[in-house]
């Protein structure tokens, strides 16, 4: 009896997420709406990218459905229903460029979407030459700044360089060598250059660092590099992708490189959604930094996470990405509602400034494009989730900078996209 | 000396995966000269198997003989590539056999839509259909001995074939009902978790080595020395090799060689599924995992010589102490006073990507030297 | 009922060309770009035709030549709308000189030439080693493959040198003074790439008319018989494989314009295989077919990809069996074997034709 219940809910799930996908954007009957706005949501639906984008789907469906169910959007007057149109990417950054530009096209006032840089670098000349304008929910790299595009995932200042901080001075490990491994594309080769900057100047040191390549999981010889550079334990800094980890964390393990021996990992892409897929007794003692962490203990943290469960499953999870997807489609609402027109040099203009209480804490959206945001260190349990180290969070929200300032050529720069203000990159 | 032993051992570690891997192709491709592009997603099929028998035996149950589910998946592996092996060959490739080209871009074909079939479909589908395959077949030689009429037989064919869906269908949902993992279509990665007793490192002499590479090498070198004893010594063995070296004459001497072929494929499809349970332990089970091996696959059995089966041996481990001495850098601790210049070329190829290339490019190299690989074949042409 | 014929086949010409010229204004700028698209895929696909349909040599392995005319050009529109310094995206590896192989495509007619000499070369040498060791069929294509691959890593993972995975964005840059991402730019290349389609296929149509035309299809079908005859296969084989490597380069050119961006994804193994497929569905052997194949698949993966995201996957993989299994000859050479014909009088159970290789379109109307 239990278990028929258990599948007859996961059907209803299934199905219903079905209707909701096919007929876009769920209507309830209930609240009657002045007109409608339909919004672009594009992210891979197949394809390599699919595992972790399909969770911002989800999330997105899930904020724009709140948001009609509390009234919808109130701009001029009216009320506005939101209806969303879901595109795939399919993992090929070309066809997010192609995509971009026909949903421009179609007059979308606004695009959600993106995850890897690379879809976000072959969008952006696409939104720039068309004035479309995209919100990217991932953190990244930075040393961007785009008028199309708002950024409300972590720079770089608001997620590795605390966490680099945290390592060098603070963690069982201090003091000792570090050692970077990444996926070879663009965001773990800028995150390390950030980092190996920002280790020259706390007096650390860098010791090897090694890229593997998109699609193998062939890790034994990075893993012979590390063992040959870390003799004696130190620190490792990994910005793998997805599935990489999975490779990169049981092969450690075997090859006795743990918290045990001294060996302490610090990773930038592994949230309570990875942790679960790899098995947290791979990961237990390892680090995390992220803005938000499921485990936050507070209001709006556990509303969010029910929320989401209720919504897609018991067994699902909420992690940062998610989060900041939650967070833009809200922003973008304020900013609407803010501006009083769906008019995109309105909305932009009156999207500085826009506050919202987020799961994680407040956050602010700055001139820049990007948004103030907590920084949380996490240690991993052998729960799955984060035991988040409260003494090392940040004091209230950091500024994002986008021009990193461990970077030679940017030290001392500046964006700045408000009324006035010094554009994409000028001397402070 | 310690170097020495360290490349080796990380050399065939490496080989250990690439030989697994090709080695299921080196018999299909080797011996049959089919050019077999789903190669890589029966790997696949074979990882998946993992996955669930690892799932089934969490069940409460089983569960008292957790640790030993790697054992059993090992043979769920096999048979369940096998089954799809010889599906794939009785409907696509016996048609195409002669004609390697037409067998490459059919076969690339199978190995999307199988690839396609794991995202978006329920994966307890996949143990019904094999279920129902496998009863199908094989109540129908059991019964097959004892009824001759032909107009019985029809109906007893149906009712057979009827009666395998029905239980196809039976174990798919009993599989579904209680694992709800399986019962939804996801295109997430999935993971397999090696019991305790082959996790983390282990020490021999006083050096550490980790378990699951020796495992890993330990289940290669017994399927290479099983598949030399089968293809040398067993009847069917001498079988399969007779239709390989000459078909013709094999048929005239009345043995089956339609059987011989769709044997020889089930074998070699099955080491792919054994293949999947090592893939599946280094890392995580998707649907593209057998994309990876596709390429470095063919490379190792044409580098080690067509239908050689110790070429292929040679030629992964051969690969593998290339790749580590490339890719980790070795070749500046074998030799630290290099000149700079090619020093700097040595650095420039010490990652894990640019080793690749490098190799590659040296296997490119040396077919155009040795067109037939390391240990070509004498005396019968593989192609036309 | 030949005349007839003649005309049918001339107003199908007069009305595409028609409809060629009006296309622009008949829709808008974003769909016009994936036909543009679609059309400069037809030129890759006739290289392979010639030498995988008429030739018998099946390269997986056109991604590699496609790309490097991509890289060329967009290299070319990188360097051309810089007003100074080096492109900004280097300054992401902190890289500060141009790379030394940067500095030729700064010239335009060097960049013109390199967009099909460079695949060209790159074929030759790989074409003329695989040949000149008589290795062949299937051996052929995993080289080709192998190649691919090393490309692919390669490219990948040089950041500094080429952008790696981002690879080279194209819509912001300038050519003309205008920018390449303006519709009236997009419509140029629309127009230049429907036109070199017309006329690669006219070229190659002459091509394979020739007795060069007959000894290639003597190299498919026998090749030691026409070693013994005299000729040099090698020669011939490299030759169209060079032509091949030239057309995709062409081809790749113009789809990167169109396309916003080149980066290593073109050079990964199942888009070279697309391609493949294309001229398998079309009908290997007949040169308009490569490119009818290139079109409308290219055209209609857009539009399923659209309405369910991954049901393309099961499309595509079903194409490749079918057209293996069911239709060999492909639909240009199915129709051109009277297979509507045959299909229409296979209830009247009149004896049926069988086709075992494609028959060519060239040699149909001239003494075999």
């Amino acid at each position: 009896m239990r278990i028929s219940r258990r599948l007859l809910a996961g059907l209803t799930t299934a199905s219903l997420a079905l209707s909701v996908t096919s007929c876009g954007g769920g209507s309830d009957s209930t609240i009657s709406y002045d007109d409608e706005i339909t919004v672009g949501i594009l992210h891979s639906l197949s394809g390599t990218m699919a595992i972790s984008e399909k969770t911002l789907v989800d999330t997105e469906i899930m904020a724009i459905e709140e948001i009609n169910a509390s009234g919808g959007v109130f701009v001029d007057g009216k009320f506005y229903e939101i209806k969303y149109k879901v595109e795939d990417g399919a993992s090929n950054w070309p066809l997010f460029a192609e995509k971009s530009s026909q949903m421009i096209d179609a007059n979308y006032p606004v695009i959600f979407g993106g995850w890897t840089s690379a879809s976000r670098k072959a969008m952006l000349p696409v939104y720039e030459e068309k004035d479309g304008f995209l919100y990217y929910p991932i953190q990244y790299e930075g040393r961007e700044c785009s008028p199309n595009i708002m950024y409300t995932g972590a720079t770089p200042n608001q997620q590795s360089e605390p966490a680099t901080e945290f390592m060098f001075k603070y963690s069982p490990a201090k003091k000792k060598p570090f050692f970077l491994v990444g996926s070879d594309y663009v965001f773990p080769r800028t995150s390390n250059t950030i980092t190996k900057e920002q280790l020259k100047k706390l007096g650390g040191k860098v010791v090897g660092e090694d890229y593997l390549p998109l699609g193998n999981t062939e890790v034994a010889p990075i893993i012979t590099k590390i063992k040959k550079a870390l003799p004696k334990g130190g620190v490792i800094i990994n910005t793998l992708n997805g599935d990489q980890n999975v490779a990169f964390f049981k092969q450690i393990q075997d090859e006795g490189i743990t918290p045990e021996n001294g060996y302490y990992v610090m990773s930038y892409s592994i949230a309570e959604e990875e942790i679960s897929t790899i098995g947290p007794e791979f990961l237990e003692g390892h680090y995390g930094a992220w803005n938000y962490m499921m485990s936050i203990d507070s209001l709006e943290s556990k509303k969010f996470a029910a929320k989401f469960k209720k919504r897609w499953g018991s067994d699902r999870v909420v992690a940062d990405p998610q989060e900041s997807a939650y967070n833009m489609v809200y922003l973008w609402k304020k900013a609407v509602e803010k501006a009083g027109t769906f008019d995109d040099e309105a909305v932009r203009a009156a999207l500085i400034g826009v506050t919202f209480d987020a799961p994680q804490g407040p956050i602010k959206v700055m001139p820049n494009h990007h948004i103030s945001q907590t920084v949380r260190i996490g240690r991993i349990n052998s729960g799955g989730g984060f035991t988040i180290l409260d003494e090392y969070t940040s004091d209230g929200p950091v500024i994002p900078q986008t021009w990193n300032q461990f970077y030679p050529e940017d030290i001392g720069y500046g964006c700045d996209w408000s009324e006035g203000g010094g554009g994409r990159k000028y001397k402070l | 000396m310690d170097l020495f032993f360290d490349i080796l051992f990380e050399g065939i570690s490496i080989g250990s995966v690439l030989l697994i891997a090709a080695l299921g192709l080196a018999i299909v491709f080797g011996l049959m000269g089919v050019i077999n592009l789903a190669h890589g997603e029966l790997i696949m099929v074979g990882a998946y198997s993992t996955f669930v028998t690892q799932l089934i035996f969490k069940q409460p149950f089983l569960k008292p003989f957790y640790g030993s589910y790697i054992i059993v998946s090992i043979f769920v592996a096999f048979i369940f590539s096998a089954c799809v092996g010889i599906l794939l060959e009785r409907l696509i490739i016996r048609k195409l056999y002669g004609s390697p080209l037409e067998t490459l871009l059919a076969t690339w074909g199978v190995s999307l839509l199988l690839q396609q079939f794991v995202r978006s479909i329920p994966l307890a589908i996949g143990p019904g259909i094999i279920i129902t395959f496998i009863s199908g077949i094989s109540i129908k030689n059991i019964v097959n001995t004892k009824f001759t009429n032909y107009a019985q037989k029809k109906y007893i064919d149906l009712s057979i074939w009827v009666f395998s869906v029905f239980l196809g269908i039976i174990s798919t949902n009993s599989i579904a009902l209680n694992i709800s993992r399986l019962s939804r279509a996801d295109s997430r990665n999935v993971d397999v978790t090696a019991p305790k007793w082959m996790r983390g490192p282990i020490e021999i002499f006083g050096e550490t080595f980790p378990k699951t590479r020796l495992w890993i090498i330990f289940i290669t070198l017994t399927s290479v020395i099983v598949v030399l004893i089968f293809l040398n010594l067993s009847e069917w063995g001498l079988r399969i090799r007779a239709v390989t070296q000459n078909r013709s004459m094999s048929e005239c001497l009345g043995l089956s060689t339609k059987k011989v072929d769709t044997l020889t494929f089930a074998l070699g499809s099955g080491l792919a599924g054994v293949a999947g349970v090592a893939v599946s332990l280094l890392g995580s089970v998707g649907p593209n995992v057998g994309q990876n091996y596709i390429v470095p696959c063919f490379m190792v059995v044409v580098l080690g010589g067509v239908g050689n089966l110790i070429g292929t041996v040679i030629a992964s481990f051969g690969i593998g102490i290339m790749t580590d001495l490339i890719g980790a850098g070795r070749l500046i601790s074998i030799w630290p006073d290099m000149p700079n210049a090619l020093a700097n070329i040595v650095n420039f190829f010490a990652t894990t990507s640019m080793a690749r290339v490098m190799i590659f490019t040296l296997i490119i190299v040396f077919l155009q030297f040795k067109p037939s690989g390391l240990f070509p074949q004498k005396g019968r042409m593989v192609e036309s | 009922m030949k005349i007839s014929k003649k005309h049918f086949y001339l107003l199908i010409w007069v009305i595409a060309f028609a409809l060629f010229i009006a296309m622009p204004s008949l829709v808008s700028d974003s769909r016009l770009k994936i036909l543009g698209k679609c059309l400069s895929l037809g030129i890759v696909a006739l290289g392979i035709d010639l030498s995988w349909g008429y030739t018998g040599l099946l390269s997986l392995g056109q991604g590699i030549f496609f790309s490097l005319g991509g890289y060329a050009i967009a290299m070319f529109l990188q360097l051309n709308s810089l007003k100074e310094g080096i492109p900004e995206f280097f300054g992401l590896y902190g890289v500060r000189e141009l790379p030394f192989f940067w500095e030729p495509f700064k010239s335009p007619i060097f960049t013109l030439i390199s967009i099909w000499l460079i695949p060209g070369i790159v074929a030759g040498l790989i074409g003329f080693l695989v040949f000149r060791n008589r290795i062949k069929g299937v051996y052929f294509s995993i080289l080709t493959q192998a190649a691919l691959l090393v490309f692919f890593n390669f490219f990948n993972g040089q950041q500094k040198l080429i952008n790696g995975t981002n690879g080279l964005p194209t819509p912001n840059t300038t050519l003309f003074g205008m920018m390449v991402g303006d519709p009236i730019m997009q419509k140029y290349f629309y127009y230049i790439s429907g036109i070199l389609v017309i006329v690669f296929y006219l070229f190659c149509k002459w091509l394979v008319s020739k007795r060069f035309g007959r000894i290639l299809i003597g190299i498919r079908d026998d090749e030691p018989r026409v070693r013994f005859s005299g000729y040099n296969p090698v020669l011939f084989k490299t030759i169209i494989f060079v032509f091949a490597g030239c057309l995709a380069g062409i081809s790749g050119a113009l789809f990167t314009v169109q396309a916003d961006l080149i980066s290593p994804q073109y050079m990964r193994v199942p888009f070279s295989i697309e391609m493949v497929i294309w001229v398998a569905v079309g009908g290997r052997g007949t040169l308009i077919g490569a490119i009818l194949g290139a079109f409308f698949i290219r055209l209609g993966e857009s539009v399923v990809q659209g309405l369910i995201p991954g049901g393309w996957i099961f499309i595509q993989g079903g194409l490749f069996i079918l057209v293996v299994t069911v239709l060999p000859e492909g639909i240009i050479g199915w129709i051109n074997n009277g297979g509507p014909h045959n299909l229409l009088t296979r209830w009247g159970l009149i004896k049926r034709f069988i086709a075992t290789y494609p028959s060519l379109e060239a040699t149909k109307n001239k003494e075999v």
